[in-house]
């Protein structure tokens, strides 16, 4: 998967967990938790699913990866380059 | 020959869930919408646990433990449930209370609670509004050493007035005190306080049977009746279980059971390690609870005097006058007709923290004394406020430890699970076995209707992590921190 694909990736599972929000204005350079209403179970809900769609395994120690849109593809980029 | 519950039931499973709490049944429920093979175990008829009702002649039904909570259960249960569970999650506007230091009605949440201890109280603004910044700020990896007695010491000092009113209802909601942790307190008021009280529109068996046909839509084997005696092990790691003597495999079983029983009974000490045990053993339970149901005859009603109702002629807040049997601190619950939309019916249901030590060594003759002015005590103080009430009730019963312990099989009938050294060790289980998880109140945090199905959530996705490894492999030690505990779990 590609950065960009990846950060797709990650907005379709948000707009899951959080079907409310509107995505369209989400900038990826921002925290997501200063831009949507999320808590500390919707971040598990994103650790969960990443598994469940992509067999990724975020360890705890990594939560901190997911801050924002951007983050998120970087850290998981290498994780998901073969998907 | 008696039935035999287990009849259909497969030789094997990827998860076995023990206890159909709100924690085991989310857990269950998760699990299966992940595409794993579950089967739910319950020893009792009905599912839910704690979260459970009883029906009675006259027509007479009574909710257990449907007195409130908070609204992130909204969220919780549309995202782990249905929108449609959730859409059944009201508010409850009156919550009161009367005791020798205050008395008036209010919407338990910060905007009105600020308007209580600035204009009645008479506490400056800023500092109630940087206390509540500090409670709402309390997460799982702040420094646990504060009390919530050094908390309030340092917010209110020499106010028990406002210690009472901020301690009270939590006290009831999770039987914790003034010396557990703050952040026990800090998670849980800051629950409450961001929007106050909400219920369940339709009472707990609505709940119940929505989440039971969830399951069954989503292939659980759901199973009552079923009470699991013993989890196998197989070196050193989970291998199934034996319910009503005939053994089930699976590659993970999660216990909704108690912490401690789950430990010391389903499993055995001599699957431990001494040092895991010494850590084990001094997870203090949380306390008990008695209860006292009235219904009201049919065609008779009470006037609306508010939802929840503290009441108390004790002094001020005190734990252990709150846990004793000369208890004058109570809650009543009223449930009126739109409890359950279409009903006519009205009950009350008047709930106290107990001590499983002062109930359990009574006789039978003493029990049944102490159980009588248990109920005289209650229905004396409701008809002060409520004159005449006592002539409509025509269902009187109560519960006490002793009913709880022997419905839930929670050691000392603990009504909160354990305090919250305990769930560090629930969460560490299955690095002491392999396979073997835990979900259900912990830790106090852990507790409640939204803590329950949160951590069942939590645990769930341990449960994933471990099944989608080589189970044929021993599994990893796993050095990690509680998953992410913050203010949105209870
Ligand atoms: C009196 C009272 C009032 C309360 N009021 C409220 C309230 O107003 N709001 C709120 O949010 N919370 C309230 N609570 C707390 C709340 O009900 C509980 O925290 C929550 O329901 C606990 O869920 P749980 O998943 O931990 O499991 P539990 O409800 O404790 O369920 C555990 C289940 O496991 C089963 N089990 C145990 N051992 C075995 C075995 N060996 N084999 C098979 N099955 C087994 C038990 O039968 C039980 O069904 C109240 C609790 C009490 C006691």
């Amino acid at each position: 998967m590609t950065n960009d694909q990846i950060k797709q990736a990650v907005l379709q599972i948000i707009s899951v967990i959080a079907p409310d929000e509107d995505l369209s204005r989400l900038k990826s350079d921002v925290a997501l938790r200063e831009q949507l209403e999320l808590d500390s179970m919707d971040f598990l809900d994103i650790v969960m699913e990443l598994r469940k769609r992509y067999k990724v395994e975020v360890p705890e120690a990594d939560y901190g990866h997911l801050a924002s849109l951007d983050s998120c593809a970087t850290y998981l980029e290498p994780k998901l380059k073969d998907k | 020959m008696t039935r035999d519950w287990l009849k259909g039931v497969k030789d094997e499973y990827d998860a076995i869930i023990i206890g159909s709490g709100l924690a085991g049944m989310t857990a269950a429920n998760r699990l299966a919408t992940c595409g794993y093979s579950v089967l739910l175990l319950e020893h009792h008829y009905n599912f839910g646990g704690m979260a459970t009702w009883f029906k009675r002649k006259g027509g007479h039904i009574f909710d257990i433990s449907l007195h409130g909570f908070p609204i992130g259960m909204i969220k919780t249960c549309r995202k782990y449930w249905s929108a449609d569970i959730a859409e059944s999650i009201v508010q409850l506007k009156g919550i009161r209370f009367d005791n020798p230091q205050f008395s008036f009605t209010t919407s338990f949440d910060r905007a009105d609670f600020t308007d209580k201890l600035v204009n009645h109280f008479k506490i400056p603004a800023d500092t109630v509004e940087e206390f509540f910044k500090f409670a709402r700020g309390m997460n799982f990896y702040d420094d646990q050493k504060i009390t919530t007695r050094e908390l309030f010491e340092r917010y209110f000092p020499g106010r028990p007035d406002v210690w009472r009113l901020l301690m009270e209802p939590i006290a009831y909601a999770n039987g914790s005190t003034l010396d557990d942790p703050a952040i026990t307190f800090g998670i849980v008021f800051s629950n409450f306080m961001s929007k106050g009280v909400y219920t369940f529109q339709g009472g707990t068996d609505k709940l119940i049977t929505k989440m039971k046909a969830t399951l069954k839509a989503n292939k659980v084997d759901l199973r009552h009746h079923a009470l699991v005696e013993k989890v196998l092990l197989e070196q050193g790691r989970v291998a199934g279980v034996v319910c009503n003597g005939r053994t089930i495999r699976a590659k993970s079983v999660l216990s909704n059971a108690n912490l401690k029983s789950t430990i010391h009974k389903l499993v055995g000490d001599e699957h431990f390690s001494p040092e895991f045990l010494r850590e084990a053993a001094a997870v203090r339970l949380n306390s008990s609870s008695c209860q006292v149901y009235m219904g009201v005859r049919k065609g008779e009603s009470i006037p609306y005097v508010g939802d929840l109702f503290f009441t108390s002629t004790h002094p001020e807040f005190d734990t252990e006058a709150l846990n004793s049997m000369a208890v004058t601190s109570r809650t009543y619950s009223f449930y009126y007709p739109d409890t359950r939309p279409g009903s006519d019916r009205y009950a009350i249901v008047c709930s106290t923290n107990a001590n499983y030590a002062d109930w359990i060594t009574l006789s039978e003759e003493d029990y049944r004394r102490e159980k009588d002015k248990l109920i005289k005590g209650v229905v004396d103080t409701l008809e002060r406020y409520l004159p005449g009430v006592s002539a409509k009730i025509d269902h009187l019963e109560a519960s006490t430890p002793r009913t709880f312990e022997y419905y839930t099989r929670h050691m000392a009938g603990a009504s909160f699970g354990t305090k919250f050294e305990g769930l560090k060790i629930s969460q560490n289980l299955s690095k002491a076995i392999g396979g073997l998880f835990h979900a259900g109140s912990v830790g106090i945090i852990m507790s409640g209707w939204l803590g329950a199905i949160n951590y069942g959530v939590i645990m769930a996705n341990e449960v994933d992590k471990y099944l989608r490894q080589d189970v044929a492999v021993p599994a990893p030690v796993r050095e990690e921190t509680p998953p992410a505990m913050s203010e949105s779990h209870v």
